[in-house]
């Protein structure tokens, strides 16, 4: 298995979905090596609950690998670790990085024993490549994005692209975790529909719900929140416009925008040019338990995803009891059936959905609870029993 | 003997659009024209025109062939609308003088829970319109979704109905049978007619149902099992939405040839024939009393009220259109009157409705909207804009003194 980011450090959906899967993988009687960037802190709580399975073996290779990376924030994360003399074990840009963790792949493909190789992402498909070529098992990768949801289409990077072609070509199985991206596979990078098996990602259930209620810091004022990386993908912008025309309506609203991302300055510039600066707060990234008690906090949680391929936010904010508002443009819309859903260009719609739960405490009631109890049926182990049995088609020991 | 008892309902509501909180205030019009008048010709073509068809050839050959109907007034004026020829045809079922039609509220509303007075009016209301369009006088009340108690009896009584119609439910029959004519509690002279809902479902719901170990289901058995009830019962009453022939159960699944043979197989047991519920409560004394005190009803398995207040939305929707009731009917507004009775058709309700959203069960299959909360949003947004419309009526009634209090009630 070829992943790279893991809790408790996530930027992303893609770290809690790697975690998930294989720990339900390894619930289910899988033997997994998984191999992680270096710099993965190996010693935190949960990453020790997971090596603690019998079943998962760790290998690590030194990278700085991170899924999100563009070729400039690469060498920024290059320079801030004291730049290349000081770190010679580097590469010298992002793609230099993937071939030498691909390169590296192919000894740790040598002296394993495996049935079948399983790759999550772009960054990992050449090292999964290497692997087949020098084993012959079969190789499956998993879209968890792909190039086109990163750019919203635009400024696309055909480097990237061109390696997501390569690894879907070579793949026996590609795993998207969504009829939408499923589709997007088809059209953009020309994937037989044959070869594709959409597995929907799920949650895991296990939190204490006693913290519950510690954080009613309201003063007579509702929240709303947006989590998730500011970024065009995210649709953040259509958030703010929201936030706009429903103050107009209500002025005892806070916007609460958590995450970092390339759009941030440039959302924050537009909350002061739209006059609604003192009723928006930037909180900067967020991770572990702050993240559930901001979800706890909020009375509406709203993902409006330009391009989204599956949503995991959506799932967490559902866990912790908060009502949630997503853009049909998400592959989560797909499969959740206690949330109110908008196209994400619809501000309009939004507003009226939004100020809907705002106001009427029976309709917040009703989905928070049934919500709450839609949650509990997405376990990790429903994904990881869809992923067995394309291993199993692909070592062909069933047939179609 | 036995009397089968055709009654079937007929009954379409007037969707809401998706009204946005941005209209409130400036837009009072709150119907999905376009969605109301396809469904509506889906089904005219669908289950209407042809049941007609069948229902008036039956007549045609088996002269003692009856059937019962009971219609909203919103499908009658949706009738009027969008298919006139529909109502043609039902009233040529009607002139045939074998067909009989029932009474029910004009808005297949949830009135008579929540405002008696209300009930009484459109009661008043629905027996206007059945006499304006087919020229009948209705002997025998069903209310809104059969929900009924022993009060629902009591003013059916005082308003002049010779029976009343209720479901079959076992939680209020015990080891009684449906198959006889009964006395409700605390009446004297209206009687009580109940559904058999194993044969009436059988019909609506399992007709085409492959895992049903009945299945296939043909006239000759079903009128087997009606023929069972030969010596322990005077009557089966099925009831069941008119809509189960050829939009519930579509025309490829055979119902209406069964719908066609059943007459033949009934009428081949010498005993056996069809009624009309006028003509059930004439023909039989009750054999008991029936005491429900709760509310029971057709819909669901519960065959109670969840369906339309099984959850807070529900709730609070329903609470808050009857709040308006006494100022509505403070002002002298027959547009704002009609558009607060047409939200009061449980449909609206229904659609919030969350039991079985999971499953995408028939809750989901009637619904018009993406979801039970979209439903309650679009509800809660134009009851706001009621509001408005009523607190500008006030306001013009208090400047100019022109009406004030019970002066404008109608």
């Amino acid at each position: 298995m070829f992943g790279w980011e893991f809790p408790p450090r996530n930027s992303g959906g893609l770290g809690t979905a790697c975690y998930g899967l294989t720990k339900a993988l390894a619930r289910n009687n899988i033997q997994i090596t998984l191999v992680l960037p270096y710099d993965v802190d190996t010693n935190s709580h949960d990453f020790l609950k997971i090596v603690s399975s019998p079943n998962i073996k760790i290998r690590k290779v030194k990278s700085v690998l991170t899924p999100y990376l563009s070729s400039s924030e690469y060498e920024n994360l290059i320079s801030r670790r004291g730049g290349r003399t000081a770190n010679q074990i580097y590469g010298s840009n992002l793609f230099d990085e993937v071939n030498r963790y691909a390169a590296l792949a192919v000894d740790i493909a040598k002296d394993e024993d495996f049935d079948i190789i399983h790759c999550h992402d772009w960054m990992t498909y050449k090292a999964g490549i290497n692997a087949k070529k020098v084993s012959g098992k079969p190789l499956v990768v998993h879209v968890h994005s792909i190039e086109y949801d990163r750019t919203g289409g635009n400024g696309y990077n055909p480097f990237v692209h061109e390696i997501e072609r390569c690894g879907m070509e070579f793949a026996d199985y590609v795993i998207p975790v969504s009829n939408y991206t499923k589709n997007l596979i088809m059209q953009h990078y020309g994937i037989p529909s044959e070869k594709i098996v959409v597995v929907h990602n799920a949650i895991d259930n296990d939190y204490d719900v006693v913290s519950y209620l510690h954080h009613k810091l309201k003063e007579g004022n509702k929240i709303v929140l947006f989590l998730g990386r500011i970024t065009l993908q995210k649709g953040p912008d259509y958030f703010i416009y929201a936030a706009k025309k429903a103050l107009e309506i209500d002025p005892n609203i806070i916007f609460v925008v958590a995450g970092k991302g390339d759009m941030e300055n440039r959302l924050i510039d537009k909350t002061a040019e739209l006059g609604i600066a003192d009723r928006v707060l930037f909180t900067g990234f967020l991770s572990g338990k702050s993240i559930d008690d901001i979800y706890r906090m909020a009375d509406l949680y709203v993902m409006p995803s330009v391009s989204e391929p599956f949503g995991l936010t959506c799932l967490e904010s559902m866990k912790n009891g908060t009502p949630v508002l997503i853009s049909k443009q998400s592959g989560v819309s797909e499969v959740v059936n206690h949330c109110l859903k908008v196209d994400f260009w619809d501000v309009d719609q939004m507003v009226n959905k939004m100020m809907a739960v705002l106001k009427h405490d029976e309709l917040r009631e009703e989905m928070r609870q049934n919500g709450f109890n839609e949650v509990k049926k997405f376990c990790w182990d429903t994904p990881a029993k869809k992923c067995i049995e394309v291993y199993k088609r692909a070592l062909h020991w069933v047939t179609v | 003997m036995v009397d089968v008892c055709f009654y079937f309902q007929v009954h379409q509501p007037y969707r809401l659009r998706d009204y946005s909180i941005f209209e409130i205030g400036n837009n009072s019009h709150y119907y999905y024209d376009d969605k109301n008048r396809s469904v509506l010709r889906k089904v005219a073509h669908k289950c209407y025109l042809p049941a007609n068809k069948t229902i008036l050839n039956l007549i045609k050959k088996h002269p003692e062939f009856k059937a019962s109907y009971s219609f909203s007034g919103v499908v009658l004026d949706q009738f009027e609308e969008y298919a006139p020829d529909v109502l043609n045809s039902f009233q040529e079922l009607v002139d045939t003088g074998n067909v009989e039609v029932l009474d029910e509220t004009y808005y297949h509303s949830l009135a008579f829970v929540y405002s008696i007075d209300e009930f009484k009016k459109q009661v008043g209301m629905h027996r206007k319109k059945v006499k304006e369009l087919f020229n009948y006088k209705p002997k025998v009340f069903r209310n809104t979704e059969l929900i009924y108690n022993n009060y629902l009896a009591k003013n059916a009584e005082e308003m002049g109905y010779e029976g009343v119609i209720a479901e079959g439910a076992d939680h209020v029959l015990g080891w009684r049978s449906p198959n006889f004519v009964y006395r409700p509690y605390t009446t004297s002279k209206i009687k009580l007619l109940l559904k058999n809902y194993r044969l009436s479902d059988d019909i609506a719901f399992r007709f085409s149902c492959r895992e049903w170990k009945e299945f296939p289901l043909y006239a000759d058995k079903f009128a087997g099992w009606v023929n069972q009830v030969n010596g322990n019962g005077h009557c089966v009453n099925l009831f069941m939405d008119y809509e189960t022939f050829g939009e519930h159960q579509w025309q490829e699944t055979g119902i209406f040839n069964f719908l066609d043979h059943l007459p033949n197989e009934i009428f081949k047991h010498p005993d056996n024939g069809f009624v009309t519920p006028t003509e059930l409560v004439r023909k039989h004394e009750p054999v008991g009393e029936l005491d429900i005190p709760y509310m029971v009803s057709w819909a669901d398995v519960e065959r109670d009220l969840s369906a339309w207040l099984g959850n807070r939305m529900q709730q609070s929707a329903l609470n808050s259109i009857f709040q308006l009731e006494k100022d509505v009917k403070s002002i002298n507004d027959q547009k704002l009157l009609h558009d607060w009775r047409r939200l009061q058709t449980s449909d609206m309700y229904y659609y919030m409705c969350t039991k079985w959203f999971n499953d995408g069960d028939v809750h989901k299959y009637f619904n018009p909207y993406d979801s039970p909360y979209d439903a309650f949003i679009i509800f809660m947004n134009i009851l706001n804009d009621m509001k408005l419309r009523i607190a500008k009526a006030k306001t013009e009634v208090e400047k100019n003194g022109l009406c004030t209090g019970n002066v404008c009630i109608q």
